[in-house]
């Protein structure tokens, strides 16, 4: 449906992306006792820390193999194997992911071969799992690089077992392979979604348990807490379906479909009503239950919050970026109130864009999503918080969505799934509409008489009131 | 950028580092390396300068992650802000269109923004692929008439510590000595007060905390000629060379440029902080000292004076309440000390201090503050941080924001005291926010909320019986 316009202009003004290997980095954040270690300069990793420890307001252990101009130039093969072999005998981590930077492709270093290297030279560390994936900086977005990751991921941990007829052994289980649009929020939700259809559900990778943000009795780690255990791995072939939520996981699932044999339903996203009934369907096919009672209550609630803020949400002009997975899923839902994408960009290409509701979108920068949002009149910016300089030029309202959400606490725990995170979407976008609504411009006749001229600049809100 | 010049920097003459044993910049190891490259050290000295265009040339990952990310303010311009990269593609690595890009971009920020200057911040992948930073900047500048100043900062060349120097090697290479400074506006002449011109090297105006000194320069008659780099101007930057004294503030990183400063123009240098009560007061006798003005001194000793006794007063009903408190301190370099005789001013206990970054000098001063018995943190990792605050009963531990999560994690309150915090603690006015911050984590009541266990933790933990979530499938 929409068009999609390609990168018009040489210089990226207010970039609205982030990279690949924070994407890939944020992907091994949800695995169990892991750190993931860039391969590149250590500035690579620094940047990319400060970027998810300002999302989550978490402490985040990322490592890096501190590629130097020697290094750069003649080799930095040693730097990777010394690096995984330093983490190993630090901490013990069960996992190390190992994404690779501009820099470690530019050289041209086959991250596979070291890693294949690092086990014959290193058996003593055999009890880690590296998984390394290609994440060149000059390629993809935040979204690309999680889905990369998570292929890898799949690729070096889960065995193959599709012709030995394993799936459905565990008729409870339920693989959800989520994609980087999905917050710690989202993944509570969708887990709690499956469990009131008596599902368990595994979830790779899962955020949600180990970046959800909660006090736990040990002081410090210097790995992450929480998130998908290896050892779980080796049951994803057992499960009854795997849930493949977010198009960029295209890939991944096939990739687990082809291993496991497991059966998988897809998503786009769920967000809004026709999302989540897809999913609650796809759920009671599994479970062969009954949609339970609370889940229509929650439904019935969403119903009843569209009813309500359909006068807002009507007609009403948006402007929205982020990575083709949230722009979809915004899209369609504000476009499934009555509302109308007047001025859409996404940080990297995807297959998902041409399916936006909109008559075009942008790959580009958040310069490009002022100027056509400038051009179309909106009233409610939707983005990361990168566009609050934008918006306030506009002075438009920002609902923010995506990464990073540096300026404002709690975004990584929003819940946007689900009936009960739309009906709060709804809610939201309503309000920030009311709080910034404009009157139409006073006309003052000019056959009324009386003392009130020059008051028109006078500030609104003293009412009247004569003395302070 | 040449193996020859990198260690030319690293081997700054100025920097007390270099004369022990120990050389100036570490070297990285793999797997155990944490602080920026020098690409971010760069960035981080000349992004403030508010009318410049600043162009990062290489792939999303060194400006998507870092642009606006800094607290550092400006009292006109907002350009500094607008995060512009080249955000180069695999077709332009592969195909080496990144010069012509690079070309083309700095057009575009020059038609759209019109700014005083363009900057260009070279990092890993041009570096590697080759791209002529310089060939490509002198040709823009030549071709559209604004000043491009190329900055070669790859990331893998080195520290943030080194990117420092880099930056500052480029604003001595390119921009300072290139104008001279605007006479004085008649409005600002006072009868019986002689003008005099100053640097600031190393100030960065971090959430404007500057602005609580910068009036009492007026006052004296000190104009800042320049600050390198907060809320400064391009034309400002240009003029350096005509100061008549330099401080440098609060790190080692911008000594060359006071260094240089001082060899080719004669510009006679400090080292100093506007951190605490008796630093503020003595950073101004030191400019009186240098500047060699016997009015100014008189006048810098009567506003000393005048504030010491105004600030101590104010801050009177919060030594109460901070006084005895226990301090765990962990920033680099001149910064401890600095910070340590701050906290001394309010009664606070510094039970021991980092000495990382620090240099033979600093520790001697840290000595000479806390006396011998002070206990000197080398390892920073977060471990060994919660470590010491349990050894030495720390109430608080103030640190730079990468600390932030590890001391909260802990349920340890906690100061940001590092360049990315929201407030301004400069100068005797800033020790007025620098208290309230202190007494607002200290006294919080969520300490003690956080830090109870559940009311039925101790009851279930006596039954023995954690309660059983799910079970396995099967």
């Amino acid at each position: 449906m929409a068009e999609v316009l390609k990168r018009a202009k040489p210089l990226t003004v207010n970039p609205l992306k982030a990279s690949q290997p924070i994407g890939a980095a944020l992907a091994f954040l949800g695995m169990r006792r892991a750190i993931p270690m860039l391969h590149g300069s250590q500035g690579c990793t620094a940047f990319g820390k400060v970027f998810l420890v300002r999302h989550f307001r978490e402490p985040i252990p990322l490592q890096t193999t501190a590629m130097d101009q020697v290094s750069s130039i003649m080799s930095a093969d040693e730097n990777v194997i010394e690096g995984l072999r330093v983490l190993c005998e630090k901490n013990s981590p069960e996992l190390i992911g190992l994404p690779t930077t501009g820099l470690s492709e530019t050289q041209g270093c086959d991250v596979q071969r070291l890693v294949r290297e690092f086990r014959a030279r290193h058996p003593e560390f055999s009890a880690t799992a590296v998984v390394p994936v290609n994440t060149p900086d000059y390629s993809g977005c935040l979204e690309s690089g999680f889905a990369l990751a998570v292929e890898a991921i799949i690729d070096t941990l889960v065995p193959d077992s599709a012709g030995r007829c394993l799936a459905g052994r565990r008729p409870r289980q339920v693989n959800v392979l989520a994609s980087s649009m999905l917050t710690p929020g989202d993944i509570e939700a969708i887990k709690a979604w499956i469990e009131a259809f008596g599902l368990q559900p595994l979830v790779l990778p899962d955020i949600g348990d180990s970046l959800d943000g909660h006090l736990v009795d040990q002081d410090t780690s210097p790995l992450m807490l929480g998130g998908t255990s290896t050892g779980d791995l080796a049951t994803l072939g057992e499960a009854a379906a795997t849930l493949v939520i977010g198009r960029s996981l295209q890939r991944a699932a096939d990739l687990l479909k082809t291993r496991s044999g497991v059966p998988d339903y897809r998503f786009d996203h769920l967000l809004g009503l026709d999302a989540g009934d897809a999913f609650t369907l796809a759920l009671a096919e599994i479970s062969g239950q009954p949609v339970p009672a609370s889940v229509d209550r929650q439904r019935a609630q969403l119903q009843d919050a569209m009813v309500d803020t359909h006068f807002m949400t009507g007609f009403l002009r948006v402007a929205i970026a982020g990575d083709p997975d949230l722009l979809l899923a915004l899209g369609q839902f504000l476009h499934g109130v009555g509302a109308e994408i007047v001025a859409a960009v996404a940080a990297a290409r995807s297959e998902v864009l041409a399916e936006l509701p909109a008559a075009s979108v942008r790959i580009g920068d958040l310069e490009d999503l002022e100027r056509e949002a400038r051009a179309h009149r909106a009233q409610l910016m939707v983005a990361n918080s990168h566009a609050v300089p934008s918006a306030e030029r506009l002075q438009l309202p920002l609902l923010r969505a995506g990464f990073p959400q540096y300026d404002w606490v709690g975004g990584y725990a929003r819940t946007w799934v689900g009936y009960r995170g739309a009906r709060q979407a709804l809610f939201d976008v309503a309000n920030l509409f009311l709080g910034n609504h404009h009157d139409t411009p006073v006309h003052r006749s000019i056959y009324r008489v009386g003392s009130e001229s020059g008051s028109l600049h006078q500030a609104p809100f003293d009412a009247g009131l004569v003395r302070q | 950028m040449k193996t020859a010049e990198i260690t030319e920097l690293l081997n700054e003459p100025a920097c007390t580092h270099n004369r022990t044993e120990k050389s100036g910049c570490a070297r990285t190891r793999p797997g155990a390396t944490a602080g920026g490259c020098s690409f971010d050290g760069a960035q981080i000295a000349l992004l403030p300068i508010a009318d410049v265009a600043h162009i990062v040339h290489g792939p999303i990952a060194c400006a998507g992650a870092s642009w606006d990310n800094r607290g550092a303010r400006s009292s006109g311009p907002t350009l500094y802000r607008i995060g512009m990269t080249t955000d180069l593609t695999e077709q332009d690595v592969i195909m080496g269109r990144g010069e012509k890009r690079l070309f083309l971009a700095i057009k575009q920020a020059i038609d759209d923004y019109a700014p005083k200057a363009v900057f260009v911040y070279a990092t890993c992948v041009p570096a590697l692929i080759g791209d002529d930073l310089e060939a490509v900047a002198r040709a823009a500048s030549e071709r559209w008439g604004v000043p491009v100043v190329p900055v070669d900062c790859a990331g893998f060349y080195g520290t943030k510590n080194l990117g420092n120097r880099i930056a500052g090697e480029a604003m001595f290479k390119y921009v300072i000595g290139r104008r001279e400074p605007e006479p004085l506006p008649a409005v600002a002449l006072r009868p019986g007060i002689r003008v005099h011109d100053v640097n600031l090297i190393g100030e960065y105006n971090i959430a404007g905390e500057f602005w609580y000194v910068a009036p009492l320069f007026d006052e004296l008659g000190l104009r800042i000629l320049c600050t390198l780099s907060g809320d400064a101007r391009f034309h400002e930057v240009q003029t350096m060379h005509r100061a008549q004294a330099s401080m440098v503030v609060c790190a080692k990183a911008l000594l060359n440029v006071a260094r240089k400063l001082e060899a080719d123009f004669g510009v006679p240098f400090f080292e100093g902080s506007f951190y605490g009560v008796s630093d503020t007061s003595q950073a101004f006798r030191d400019f009186a000292r240098l500047l060699g003005d016997a009015d100014l001194a008189a006048r810098t000793e009567a506003m000393i004076t005048r504030e010491e006794a105004r600030i101590r007063a104010a801050l009177e009903p919060w030594r109460a309440r901070l006084a005895g408190k226990r301090v765990l301190l962990y920033t680099g370099g001149v910064k401890s000390w600095s910070v340590v005789s701050a906290l001394q001013d309010l009664g606070m206990t510094v039970v021991a201090t980092g000495t990382n970054k620090s240099t033979e000098e600093d520790k001697a001063r840290i000595r000479e503050l806390m006396g011998d018995a002070t206990r000197m943190i080398t390892d920073g990792s977060p471990k060994a941080l919660l470590q010491a605050c349990k050894d030495y009963r720390a109430d608080i531990l103030i640190a730079g924001g990468r600390n932030l999560y590890t001391a909260l994690k802990a349920r340890i309150p906690f100061l940001d005291i590092n360049q990315e915090r929201e407030f301004g603690y400069a100068g005797y006015d800033g020790m007025l926010e620098l208290v309230r911050q202190l007494a607002l984590t200290l006294e919080s009541p969520v300490w003690r909320k956080v830090r109870a266990p559940a009311p039925w933790a101790a009851k279930q933990a006596a039954d023995q019986a954690p309660p059983v979530r799910g079970g396995s499938d099967g």
